[in-house]
């Protein structure tokens, strides 16, 4: 039985689910390892999906039947443009001006969600248009594996990515001067400021490459996995990326295996009733829901929690 | 003074009386409807197809004398209620309501507006009961073009595997999956058909993954319903599958995999409601649009080779639900079941 149901094209397709919770989640631990919650990355990926969607079908030559390699990168580029931009809007509100990050990151949110859908509006009259997104890239010798090779080895290059992702970022935030940095200032700003860190400056830089990274995510979402957009793609996918983080436990692995989890169980839930299992399809829907509430109990006993997330840091003189 | 008093009265009165004139004649001149819709007016599915025919009585009848409003995205119910309840009592004159959950709002709303006439679909629910007659009522059967687009998809599947993508199966969108099914296995039992609700209206990825759930199951042909299913569309064309579409047409989303789509048709539902209107009998009746009355309308995909064979046991299929030699019946818990005439 189980084996009918976790075939590798499940596993292949969880995998591809994962990829946009992956860059957004991972953007929102740099921001909250500094100490910045950032409710709004639901609204940078509807930013990010629409532009980086515009860019591709604006560059790719009319009536292209395959995918336009030029067109593809300058959607990426316009993603992480886009996504520089709202996330230093985002430090200027969270860090400058030090608003409550509960709320200012629904306004963003709401920003996202209400520009991405005027725009949409205004460009394509709301039209739902397709793109030729980023096409699968087998590796050599590595996708022949069996099972191994279809569900790892041949994704696209948005995937492999998001997957580099991980190590790059374990890296960054306990190999580096930089991520001592970033975890000094969510621990303790006052020490960090003290020891002469800036903690404005690394607070801008974390949130804004969470900006980046949340744009990423909604491009990975409309010109990797479906190659369309929609008002309201998203569907509340950065919101789960800001509970990833907290069921990561602030580390990127933990992000990864935590995103993983989530995206599997929603490949599988659509497997059971493909298959046509007679399981209630709320049931199903839910699982990965219940799944991630359940893991979040157990994660709020972990003490991992940057000590100063959500509090802004004003200097004393 | 009191020249000037008397002078201020004159232009007061005149000021509130020139409109009170003017107004009725131009409401007269000019029928006004005023709908408020889920999704946007160019969702290639349920929204757009009430904003097609509100296009194509407006051009009919001239923009002089048909004048539109619609709000579109009103996801939220409860800002669908306000803007409803601000067109009625900015004096529209037919106010429709497009979505099957702003019925309970309508319910709240039409008795305090009773020259009013409502709309709203897709239900049978006119409130009749309760002691409304001015809100209409219009449904879709898209059992039945799913049935003749189930038809082909099973005369189109070689690897005999077909697969269907709903939202929620309630309303219209499951009328169509249970229509298509019942299509595909009226032609041919062995076919093997794949369902799924993926319980949500907007997660394209969802609707995605979904589709290819289905395609690594074998299924070579794919339909849809509601307006995640472009997801899919480009799953199903990526892996060569075929495509049917339904409420709107949707061979623009991938012209080399679309088959054909059922597309909605209110403008007969609207000019009834509207010589309604215009005569003054606002009687909130129930409409239905079904292959019969062309409210239902199955458009092939002119660029798509179909086979020849195919196209003609579409065309048998459709008419014999016009001639009522194929109707379906639903029960009261939304078991959908095909009945066939007897042969004489």
């Amino acid at each position: 039985m189980i084996e009918n149901l976790l075939t590798a094209s499940v596993l292949a397709s969880g995998i591809r689910l994962a990829t946009p919770y992956l860059y957004a989640a991972i953007g929102e631990t740099f921001g909250q390892r500094s100490g910045v919650l950032n409710l709004g990355v639901e609204g940078v990926m509807l930013m990010g999906a629409f532009t980086s969607l515009w860019a591709v079908h604006e560059i790719t030559p009319v009536g292209a039947t395959s995918y336009y390699a030029p067109a593809l990168l300058a959607g990426v580029l316009v993603a992480l443009l886009v996504g520089l931009l709202m996330g230093l809007a985002t430090a200027v509100i969270n860090v400058t001006l030090q608003a409550q990050q509960g709320i200012s990151g629904i306004g963003i949110y709401l920003f996202g969600l209400g520009m991405s859908d005027l725009l949409f509006q205004k460009v394509f009259r709301g039209q739902v248009i397709t793109v030729n997104g980023f096409p699968k890239v087998n590796i050599p010798v590595l996708s022949d594996l069996p099972v191994l090779g279809e569900v790892f080895f041949r994704q696209n290059l948005l995937v492999y990515l998001a997957f580099a992702l991980v190590p790059a970022t374990w890296f960054v935030l306990n190999k580096t001067t930089l991520g001592l940095n970033i975890r000094a200032v969510g621990q303790n700003p006052e020490a960090a400021d003290a020891m002469g860190i800036s903690v404005t400056r690394v607070r801008y830089f974390t949130v804004t490459l969470g900006g980046m990274l949340a744009s990423l995510a909604g491009a990975s979402l409309s010109i990797s996995l479906v190659n369309v957009f929609q008002q309201n793609m998203t569907a509340g996918q950065g919101f789960i990326a800001v509970a990833l983080v907290y069921f990561g436990a602030w580390q990127a692995r933990g992000v990864m295996f935590g995103a993983l989890l989530f995206s599997l169980v929603n490949a599988l839930q659509l497997q059971v009733r493909t298959k046509g299992i007679d399981v209630p399809d709320e049931a199903a829907s839910m699982a990965p829901y219940l799944l991630t509430i359940i893991a979040l109990i157990f994660a709020s006993r972990r003490i991992d929690q940057p000590a100063a997330l959500t509090k802004p840091f004003e200097r004393g003189e | 003074m009191k020249k000037l008093a008397l002078l201020l009265t004159i232009v007061l009165v005149a000021a509130i009386a020139v409109p009170a004139f003017t107004a009725p004649v131009q409401a007269q001149d000019k029928l006004r409807v005023a709908v408020v819709t889920p999704s946007t007016k160019s969702d290639l599915a349920f929204s757009q197809s009430i904003y097609d025919a509100l296009i194509a009585v407006q051009e009919e009848r001239g923009e002089e004398n048909f004048e539109f409003v619609l709000s579109e995205n009103m996801f939220v119910v409860e800002d669908a209620a306000t803007a409803l309840r601000d067109y009625a009592s900015q004096g529209y004159d037919l106010v429709i309501a497009h979505g099957s959950q702003y019925g309970s709002s309508l319910l709240d709303i039409a008795p305090d507006f009773p020259d009013t006439a409502f709309a709203w679909g897709t239900t049978v629910d006119t409130y009749q009961d309760q002691g409304i007659t001015n809100v209409y009522a219009y449904e879709a059967r898209s059992e039945e073009g799913a049935f003749v687009q189930g038809v082909m998809a099973a005369l189109l599947s070689e690897s005999k595997v077909v697969g269907i993508i709903g939202p929620i199966e309630t309303g219209d969108a499951k009328l169509y999956v249970d229509g298509f099914k019942a299509g595909v296995l009226w032609q041919d039992p062995e076919i093997e058909v794949l369902v799924n609700y993926i319980q949500s209206f907007s997660d394209l990825a969802l609707a995605a993954a979904a589709a290819e759930a289905m395609l690594a199951e074998g299924a070579d042909v794919l339909s849809g319903s509601a307006q995640m299913v472009p997801g899919a569309v480009n799953k199903a064309k990526e892996a060569g599958a075929l495509w049917f579409g339904t409420q709107s047409n949707q061979t623009t989303l991938s012209p080399e995999i679309v088959v054909s789509s059922q597309v909605y048709n209110w403008v007969d539902v609207l000019n009834a409601i509207i010589a309604d209107v215009e005569a003054g009998e606002i009687n909130g009746v129930s409409f239905a649009l079904t292959l019969e009355n062309d409210g239902l309308l199955i458009e092939f995909n002119e660029d798509f080779e179909l086979d020849e064979d195919v196209q003609e046991a579409a065309e048998e299929v459709m008419q014999a639900i016009i001639d009522g030699d194929i109707s379906f019946e639903v029960d009261e818990e939304g078991v959908l079941t095909v009945v066939e005439a007897e042969a004489e």
